[in-house]
């Protein structure tokens, strides 16, 4: 089974995501990142989609509850590079991805990050 | 046969020339067009022929204006049936079948096939003219469709589309389309829609107008409405039409201003330019 690496950068964690995204692969993504967001204590999750060309309703779900999970743990995502075909489709399927932050691309996701992730006020640093 | 003979032949044997038109037509039409509708046509039709042959032998008489009437609603309705020029025609040739099938009537066979034959030719060119003539309004209006939404960079990361016309489903999706695509190339954060060219706001474009606004979300950029007439924003406030968070101006200019300060610009008046009169 494929899996999407999730690297880490920083306090941050990047996710790009190349291939069209499978059932399988998707929930093994939302594990992944899960654990990750905890093993390392990131602030911001960046999730870059400028190679899906083709999302259905669960893709579209799986993005909402990354985002929702990532908050619970006190990490903000951006879904970065969405295509034009993709966020049309998304809207006919009435997904608004709420909740959900978004950017043009990955310097831009990292500079909504930026400004949203300062440093914590207890004074530890962005990533353990 | 002259005009005398055959008002002669329409008067003596109307209805066998009606029962045998509707032999000719109802077969090709059959589960299109009813068979109430078509004897109510064959009716209106030798009524009409049969009251202008009384006066005059000649079609742009003014004595054959209500055959003219009969037709046009008869060539109308077979279009929005949506039967091709050809099957409506026959509608027509039909009446000279059902002449030459009359009783006393005894035509010349070979100038009869000729004529059938001539008129096939006639049927033929026009099918191809028609399919050609639809293919220039098909090619025209999407080429409409094209040059009505232009997609224009004001600042540096900030695009607008100003709408001019009617939207519909279909220039949505053109807009849409063009406007999502533009924001991807030129890396623009901000988006402007000026509607100032929006004859009327109903739901319908409402809604279209939320689902570009939305797409434009997830892709990470800024998307206002500008242009916003009184009445407009009138209608809007009455349908209940929620626009939510989207942000609604009655400028361009103002829509501008709000984008170039979300990308950290100012606007500034240089020293020496004259006072502001207006806004």
């Amino acid at each position: 089974m494929d899996r999407v690496p999730v690297l880490r950068l920083g306090g941050l964690l990047l996710v790009s995501i190349q291939v069209d995204l499978e059932d399988s692969t998707a929930l093994a993504l939302q594990e992944d990142l899960s654990q990750a967001v905890v093993a390392t204590g990131a602030r911001g999750v960046l999730i870059d989609i400028s190679g899906l060309e083709i999302v259905d309703s669960f893709v579209g779900r799986m993005l909402s509850t990354i985002a929702a999970v990532s908050r619970v743990l006190d990490a903000e995502t951006v879904v970065v590079g969405m295509r034009p075909a993709v966020a049309i489709t998304l809207v006919e399927l009435g997904l608004d991805l709420a909740g959900v932050r978004t950017a043009l691309d990955v310097e831009r996701g990292m500079r909504v990050l930026g400004s949203t992730t300062a440093p914590r006020a207890d004074g530890l640093p962005l990533a353990r | 046969m002259s005009v005398e003979s055959w008002g002669a032949v329409l008067a003596e044997h109307q209805a066998d020339l009606q029962a045998s038109w509707l032999a000719e037509v109802a077969p090709p039409l059959a589960g299109r067009v009813t068979r109430q509708e078509l004897e109510r046509d064959g009716r209106e039709l030798f009524g009409a022929l049969a009251a202008g042959a009384a006066v005059s032998g000649s079609f742009s008489d003014g004595a054959y204006d209500e055959l003219r009437a009969v037709l046009t609603e008869l060539s109308r309705s077979r279009a929005r049936q949506g039967l091709t020029p050809s099957e409506t025609a026959t509608s027509v040739f039909a009446v000279k079948t059902a002449f030459l099938r009359a009783p006393g009537v005894q035509p010349d066979a070979a100038f009869v096939a000729l004529s059938q034959f001539v008129d096939e030719l006639g049927l033929f060119t026009f099918e191809v003219y028609v399919e050609a003539r639809e293919r220039v309004i098909g090619e025209q209006s999407e080429q409409l469709l094209e040059l009505s939404t232009p997609v224009v960079k004001l600042w540096d990361g900030v695009v607008a589309v100003p709408l001019v016309g009617t939207l519909d489903s279909a220039r949505t999706q053109v807009v849409m389309e063009k406007l999502l695509q533009s924001l991807v190339d030129t890396g623009s954060e901000h988006a402007i829609i000026d509607i100032t060219g929006v004859p009327a706001v109903d739901t319908q474009v409402a809604q279209h107008l939320l689902k570009t606004i939305l797409a434009a979300r997830l892709m990470g950029a800024e998307c206002q409405i500008s242009g916003i007439s009184p009445q407009i924003a009138q209608t809007i406030v009455a349908l209940g039409i929620d626009f939510g968070e989207i942000r609604t101006r009655a400028t361009l200019a103002d829509a501008l201003v709000h984008a170039l300060r979300s990308t950290g610009a100012d606007v500034v008046r240089g020293a020496g330019a004259p006072a502001r009169t207006g806004r």
